[in-house]
């Protein structure tokens, strides 16, 4: 078996105890459905185009003596081409249509397809951010009823609906904080971040203009209330807590948290990532949250999009509403609609913070949220929510026998189980039984995180997986499992069926090609 | 419920399994006084898609469609034709329903789409790198102050008064808390940009000046000599493209010296969507690369030798920077950069520059139809597909007048500048090549009508 330098095999069929197969070669390279797929900029052309267009109008350009005059160097193909091009590319892919997609934290639950017709009506997908008001009331009327519904599904006071993503949301209750601690003349500098917290956390603090800390955790997986009381004082602003935590566990002292935090004149912020677990079961509000973003991509169920894009409302106490963003919607009495935005914010939003993004939010996933969260309404989202634990709390206890599961003697878990590489042979890690996972067919559980856990794996299932998908995911997962305890060689080289081998990350870091070149351009830029 | 695949038998035999007598067993960790017991009050039961649809269907209805009238908006979002074909591949389920690409074995699509993606935006905008989105053009445009920040070791950004205002407003707001300086100034109804003033204003403690082309009365410039004063004195220029079209008409931002060039890709692919979501575009010299926010998508090799591509220089990021990292963002806006470089696949040189022709010499029509107006007078020297009129009357309540007589006529300036009563008689109209000439005669129309 010939090795690369690194010691890994060079070859499929050296791993693979089926010469039969693995001796047939084809003069492609491709193997049927797996087929390699050329960059436009090596197929396309600068004059091949799959749009036509009338001709333009017989007037003297007036582009102030700028036209450009260069080659662009942008590619075309024909309209057959570019679907082709997609296509072939998209089964390069894992996705939710395609199969159980574990990836803790991230709610990679189904999408549903009414969700996506609806967003696409005309009345919501071909309107202008800035038509006047009185032509967007039924636009306006989507991002009051899916405000309302977070409101009441929180607990909560008001709603900044216009943050894009959920580490948007993040910065934006951090700034609500600043700016409600700045109205009251004390320039606090300190956030407090569990060292379990998403990489989000401690970097909006930063961007914010914080010092950021870390909160203790104890060895239930938890944050460690005494030592939190201990720290906190006048120059602590506020915490950011996950809840339920980055290790699929519920908070218990979450009350008193946020009781000790305000009692020390902070603010209390909760990275609401994890709320599939407990919508329609516990409202944050009532736990003393102070702002909290919901991604409406995770809970409810708008695309991830192959990374994006998102949206992250952020819910807000009463201490905290009138710091919010701008712009938002007012319903008047006689249920007519407006923005506050810039013309009126004086008068109606004076202490604002001002404005996160241009226009209003992401409306599109607006619509797709809403859409789903009337499908569910308030009986089919609490189900949603124990169904997701169940699921979870099922794979745990489904694999606890063979991998080490560090919180689980602690009792349940919610959405997402939390596994250890504890007990693997010793040249085995984390990243090769995720590996081995691809080849089972499944897209890998998160790895390496939470860090409080030593090669974690972070798995969540949803809700939307029967008991039979979960059983065969188990199965998938024992058996790899097994392997990373045995000792199996074949995982470290693994996945070997995936439409590629493992990818070399050091090279792609240490000589970014980031955009491609012209072969011969390549070739003197590589001497 | 039609997407909980869970039997009543399945959940029995799953507590079971678990060792629980009932699913508040899983709760324990709640604590009870805070527990739900039942459905919120207040809040309706589940419901069919037919009910559904109709619902939101009877909203969508009370929207004034673009398509349905006349319509002339701009100002940083446009409306252009989306061919067929992107919509459809942005619904294949392998693009639609895939994560954020950490597993690069089963994500080559995403990460494939990703690479042309950012050649297809450094080429656009005449840099040598970009990155694989941001949400939209006004936070890219704040974090390309940011980063020129962290490269010069400054505080002072210049913004040009050509700057679209809503950018502005979150840069201000940003620099609240940041502390970083803005000087900023509302712009002027003219011909003339304010490139002179910001020339002179340039120092040895600017950090950056940013200015948008076309700017947002539509106004195009050379910002070559910017861009050399900005390097006289180690600032940096950040150029900023809310129409990406323009640049198949006129000379990129990197020919002229910018540094930094980010916009707004929602023209291309994406389509209006009230606001969101869109496509922050982000690029810029490659000795800044590892200054730059956002996601990166590299080339590589698989252990077989063969090319593939993955996330890379993920050192500058909060998932493991964490309270270091150049930027706190993490979702970027992955399926509008699809859109994007589906559409822009599909145009390719020769169809971008036919493009952007179309929607100029249609644009250079009706701005000439429109200045013959009595009471209506064109600022612009100079435009691509937008520009300024100035009216006798009140723009905000000529729109306002206009849309009862259903055409949505342009962008006044009093809503987008409220405290400038200097600018309360500007229009800002936008013609792209989806208006025709029955439209732009029936905005002249309504225009004289309501200027008489």
């Amino acid at each position: 078996m010939s090795m690369l330098a690194e010691g890994r095999p060079t070859k499929q069929d050296a791993d693979l105890n089926m010469p039969e197969q693995n001796a047939v070669t084809t003069h492609s390279g491709n193997r049927a459905l797996m087929v390699d797929e050329p960059l436009i900029f090596e197929t396309g052309s600068s004059d091949r185009s799959g749009v036509d267009f009338p001709e333009a109008p017989d007037v003297e350009s007036r582009l102030g003596g700028l036209e450009r005059a260069a080659p662009i160097g942008l590619p075309g193909l024909s309209e057959g081409e570019t679907v082709r091009h997609y296509t072939r590319l998209s089964r390069q892919n894992y996705a939710i249509d395609v199969g159980l997609f574990p990836l803790g934290s991230c709610t990679m639950k189904h999408n549903p397809r009414l969700n996506e017709k609806m967003a696409r009506l005309k009345g919501f997908a071909d309107i202008h951010p800035l038509q006047p008001v009185e032509t967007v009331q039924g636009a306006l009327g989507v991002i009051n009823e899916l405000a309302v519904w977070l409101i009441k599904l929180t607990g909560m006071h008001g709603v900044a609906m216009s943050p894009k993503a959920g580490a948007h949301g993040e910065l934006c209750g951090i700034l609500c904080i600043r700016a409600a601690l700045e109205a009251r003349g004390d320039a606090r500098e300190v956030i407090l971040v569990p060292e379990s917290a998403h990489g989000t956390n401690p970097a909006t603090a930063a961007f914010a203009g914080y010092k950021v800390e870390d909160i203790p955790a104890n060895s239930d997986g938890r944050v460690d209330l005494e030592a939190l009381k201990a720290r906190l004082g006048p120059d602590v602003a506020g915490v950011m807590i996950t809840n339920p935590n980055t290790c699929g566990l519920f908070e218990p002292d979450m009350k008193a948290i946020s009781d000790a935090v305000h009692e020390a004149g902070g603010f209390v912020y909760c990275d609401g990532a994890n709320f599939n677990a407990i919508v329609g079961k516990v409202r944050p509000g009532d736990l003393g949250v102070d702002a909290m973003h919901i991604n409406l991509h995770k809970t409810f169920s708008t695309p991830h999009g192959g990374g994006g894009p998102g949206s992250g409302p952020v819910v807000l106490s009463e201490a905290l509403s009138p710091y919010g963003p701008l712009p938002f919607t007012e319903r008047f009495a006689d249920g007519h609609l407006t923005l506050v935005e810039e013309e009126t914010v004086a008068e109606r939003h004076p202490d604002g913070f001002g404005r996160m993004t241009a226009f209003h939010g992401q409306m599109g996933m607006f619509t797709r949220a809403l859409t789903y969260i009337l499908s569910h309404g308030a009986d089919g989202l609490k189900q949603v929510a124990e169904d997701a634990v169940l699921n979870a709390n099922y794979i745990l206890r489904s694999l606890e026998d063979v991998l080490d599961a560090p919180f689980a003697h602690s009792g349940p878990c919610m959405h997402e189980a939390l596994f250890s590489d504890k007990g693997f042979s010793n040249d085995l890690s984390t990243l090769d039984l995720a590996k081995g996972m691809i080849d089972e067919g499944y897209h890998p559980m998160t790895m390496y995180f939470p860090l409080v856990v030593h090669g974690a794996m972070l798995v969540e299932p949803t809700e939307t997986e029967s008991k039979a998908a979960i059983d065969d995911f188990v199965g998938a997962f024992r058996s790899v499992a097994e392997r990373a305890k045995a000792g199996d060689e074949l995982l470290k080289s693994a996945p070997h069926f995936a439409p590629r081998r493992r990818l070399d990350e050091t090279q792609a870091a240490r000589k970014p090609i980031l955009v491609w070149t012209e072969p011969e351009e390549f070739a003197q830029a590589a001497e | 419920m039609r997407y909980l695949p869970l039997t009543p038998d399945d959940r029995q035999s799953m507590l079971a399994k678990v060792g629980a007598q009932s699913i508040d067993d899983l709760f324990v960790d709640v604590p009870e006084e805070a527990r739900l017991t039942g459905p919120i009050d207040g809040l309706p039961m589940h419901a069919g898609e037919m009910a559904v649809e109709a619902h939101m269907k009877a909203l969508a209805k009370k929207n004034h469609a673009a398509g349905d009238m006349p319509f002339f908006l701009g100002a940083g979002a446009y409306r252009h034709h989306v061919p067929a074909s992107v919509d459809h591949i942005i619904q294949r389920g392998e693009f639609l329903t895939a994560y954020t690409p950490y597993q690069p074995e089963i994500a080559q699509g995403t990460l494939q789409t990703l690479f042309e993606f950012q050649t297809q935006v450094a080429r656009l905008f005449g840099v040598d790198v970009a990155n694989a989105s941001m949400y939209d053009g006004s936070t890219a445009c704040w974090e390309a102050i940011v980063m020129a920040r962290r490269i010069t070791k400054r505080g002072n950004a210049i913004l040009s008064s050509g700057l679209h205002p809503h950018y502005v407003s979150v840069a201000k707001t940003m620099a609240r808390f940041t502390k970083d300086a803005i000087a900023y100034t509302a712009p002027q109804l003219d011909a003339a940009t304010d490139g002179q003033s910001l020339l002179d204003q340039i120092d040895d403690e600017t950090s950056c000046v940013v200015v948008q082309y076309p700017d947002i009365l539509g106004r195009i410039d050379d910002m070559s000599a910017l861009a050399k004063k900005a390097q006289d004195h180690k600032a940096l220029l950040i150029a900023v493209v809310t129409e990406p079209v323009a640049l198949g008409a006129i000379q990129s931002p990197g020919e002229m010296g910018a540094d930094i060039v980010v916009g707004e890709g929602q023209a291309l692919g994406v389509g209006l969507q009230f606001g969101g979501p869109y496509v922050g575009l982000f690029g810029c010299k490659k000795k800044y690369v590892r200054q730059m926010p956002g996601r990166l998508c590299g080339e590589t090799v698989d252990a077989e030798g063969k090319r593939g591509f993955v996330l890379t220089l993920s050192t500058r990021e909060q998932h493991i920077r964490r309270e270091k990292a150049t930027s706190n963002i993490c979702t970027n806006s992955g399926l509008c950069a699809l859109a994007f470089t589906a559409h822009m696949t599909l145009l390719g040189e020769k169809g971008l520059r036919e493009l952007a022709l179309l929607n100029h010499k249609k644009a250079v029509q009706a701005a000439d139809r429109l200045a013959q107006i009595d009471g209506a007078k064109l600022i612009n020297k100079s435009f691509f597909n937008e520009f300024t009129l100035i009216l006798d009357k009140d723009a905000r309540q000529v729109v306002r007048q206009l849309a009862e007589q259903r055409i949505l006529a342009g962008v006044s300036l009093g809503r987008l500048y409220p405290e400038e009563d200097s600018l309360a008689h500007g229009l800002v109209v936008a013609v792209t090549e989806t208006a025709n000439d029955d439209e732009i005669e029936a905005l002249a129309t309504a225009l004289e009508g309501a200027l008489s």
